[in-house]
């Protein structure tokens, strides 16, 4: 058990040990007290404000004028935000799911004691990650382009070009790709962390007892490294829900063309809406829906994940 | 990954056939990390059209200072670099103080609703930063801090993340003992903190540093949503800018400048990879 500071003064000594321990006790408030009102400022006051300003009409200079439900009302029956709706799920998935079912192979494969390379492979799996996302948006906008280095590689293989900063899918699949680049290096690493926490005796127990490469998988790994799965699904479904700097920079090329349909995500969709259009109200209304929307997924991702532990439990 | 292990089903080590497909298999995932760098700094090296060239060009030319010229007339590149490196600078060094302390207090003192709190601090880690854009943005507005990097330092001086890594070290690498020690000796509350505490904890504080560092540098969305004037645009900001130009896009310009902004990321990463990778890691077993 670890001792504090408090226990140690709690120790029966004489009368003024008390004040000293009142004397500790506003000094750890003191400690604390900068993040608590920073966050009183920055980041309790404009949530509920949020909520708020979701009831009212107000372009951020005039009177604010209450409509009730009216902007919800508005978002719900905007085509545009079911789009960015349907879009920031569509490129979430097709981001997240390749990248992390990569990540566990690559660490599978580093943690397999087959390479010395792991510390070197490591730092350059890492490497994207440091790398801001503007910075990659524009490298990959070259790959993608109409005479990029993704359609010469499609032409060489004889397929045919794709408009990849037009197209419906040529746009999800190039914005994809760039958060794939950025974050599976990072999720290769924190898995490498968790197969390196598993203890070796376990493999060893279960190789005596017959059980095979695949079965070792199954049984031992994939439970073991759960905590750190959904850690990441967790982490990436998050971020990917946030999706905006990717989609808004690639997009962006021509001044206006972020809000273009093919790659408008929810967070490009509340900018535009409040400052472009200077619709707070509705801007309130869809960062409500989408904290709404996180809450939600974040809830059946842990479910999802319970249910999926269960049953290997089961089975093992 | 199951393809592999079927392969060596019965075998107890993986035999050659599968050593060369796994080091196949990890080299090309290293090639695909490592490549848009070479790319970005190849295109840097050739002219206008050398992104779109077929083939394409894998060899760097001599282009280069040409190509930063160019963007050096189109964006004010050092200067945005230098609002950057004030912003970046001063968010790390307010973070690593501010949340140090209240770590530091959450770790070794005693105090009513300590545990509360503590689970506040990390509940407000699940509250996405776009909830509160808007009204942050009228606050900034009322304060008159719009185009200003107040605006981008003070919120960010000190943030639950930090708080919690701090804590987490702290408990584990700060003994009581030498704080007692410390008090015996008569040091006030913060002399402790500051000579017992803090240099046993400079670790933590490097991993939290680079992080916190890294991510102002990077960050995006709220540098565009506040600043206004181009004199002071982060280098995030500055880049997007060039890449906005409606007269045809100039690659070379475009890739030169944003290797230009990507190679002194580069060379710290390099110098200090076994910080990030420890501190990614432990912080991921640790949560």
């Amino acid at each position: 058990m670890e001792r504090s500071i408090e226990a140690a003064a709690a120790r029966p000594l004489k009368r003024p040990w008390m004040t000293e321990n009142r004397r500790g006790q506003l000094t750890a408030y003191l400690f604390i007290s900068p993040f608590f009102l920073l966050f009183a400022v920055f980041g309790l006051y404009p949530i509920i404000f949020t909520i708020y300003l979701s009831f009212f009409k107000w372009d951020a200079l005039g009177p604010m004028t209450y409509v009730g439900m009216q902007n919800y009302k508005w978002v719900v029956e905007d085509p545009t935000f079911w789009i960015s709706f349907g879009n920031t799920l569509l490129i979430s998935a097709m981001g997240t799911v390749p990248q992390l079912i990569i990540a566990l192979v690559l660490a599978v494969m580093l943690n397999s004691g087959l390479t010395r390379m792991k510390k070197g492979l490591r730092v350059l799996y890492f490497m994207p990650n440091i790398t801001s996302i503007v910075a990659v948006t524009l490298v990959f906008s070259t790959f993608f382009g109409n005479h990029g280095m993704g359609n010469w590689l499609l032409n060489t293989l004889g397929f045919d070009d794709v408009a990849w900063n037009s197209g419906w899918w040529g746009v999800k699949i190039a914005i994809a790709s760039m958060v794939i680049w950025r974050w599976t290096g990072y999720n290769a690493i924190i898995y490498l962390s968790g197969l390196q926490s598993i203890p070796t005796d376990l493999y060893e127990a279960a190789r005596i007892d017959g059980a095979s490469r695949s079965q070792q998988m199954a049984y031992i790994t994939l439970p073991l490294l759960k905590p750190f799965i959904l850690f990441t699904v967790l982490l990436s479904t998050i971020g990917s829900l946030q999706l905006f700097t990717e989609p808004y920079v690639f997009l962006g090329q021509s001044g206006t063309g972020s809000t273009r349909q093919e790659g408008i995500t929810m967070v490009i969709y509340l900018y535009s809406e409040a400052f472009r259009n200077s619709f707070f109200g509705t801007a309130a209304a869809t960062a409500v829906m989408l904290f709404l929307i996180t809450i939600l997924f974040s809830v059946v991702n842990m479910w999802v994940s319970n249910r999926l532990g269960g049953d290997t439990e089961g089975r093992g | 990954m199951v393809k592999a292990s079927t392969r060596n089903r019965n075998a107890d080590k993986p035999g050659f056939a599968a050593s060369f497909f796994y080091h196949l298999v990890l080299i090309v995932g290293a090639a695909f990390s490592v490549f848009p760098f070479y790319w970005m700094f190849v295109i840097s090296t050739r002219d206008k059209s050398g992104a779109f060239h077929v083939p394409p060009l894998l060899t760097p030319s001599d282009q280069f200072v040409a190509n930063f010229k160019r963007a050096l007339e189109q964006s004010d590149f050092f200067h945005a670099l230098g609002n950057s490196a004030i912003v970046s600078i001063s968010v790390t060094a307010s973070v690593l103080f501010f949340c140090t302390l209240a770590g530091y207090a959450f770790a070794k003192y005693q105090f009513r609703f300590k545990t509360p709190l503590f689970f506040f601090v990390i509940g407000t880690l699940f509250v996405p930063q776009q909830l509160g854009v808007l009204p942050t943005y009228v606050i900034m507005a009322k304060l008159q801090w719009i185009d200003t990097y107040k605006a981008l330092i003070v919120p960010a001086m000190v943030n639950a993340f930090g708080i919690f890594w701090m804590r987490q070290y702290i408990s584990s690498a700060v003994h009581t003992e030498l704080i007692e020690a410390g008090r015996i000796d008569g040091c006030g509350h913060f002399r402790i903190f500051w000579n017992i505490a803090v240099p046993v904890i400079t670790p933590a504080m490097a991993t939290l540093g680079i992080f916190t560092f890294l991510n102002t540098w990077n960050d995006f969305f709220w540098p565009l949503v506040v600043l206004k004037n181009s004199e002071h645009f982060t280098i995030q900001i500055a880049l997007q800018q060039l890449f906005t130009v409606r007269d045809g896009l100039d690659y070379g310009m475009i890739m030169s400048a944003t290797f230009m902004a990507t190679l002194p990321l580069l060379v710290v990463f390099l110098l200090f990879s076994r910080w990030f990778i420890t501190g990614l890691t432990s912080g991921a077993v640790k949560s």
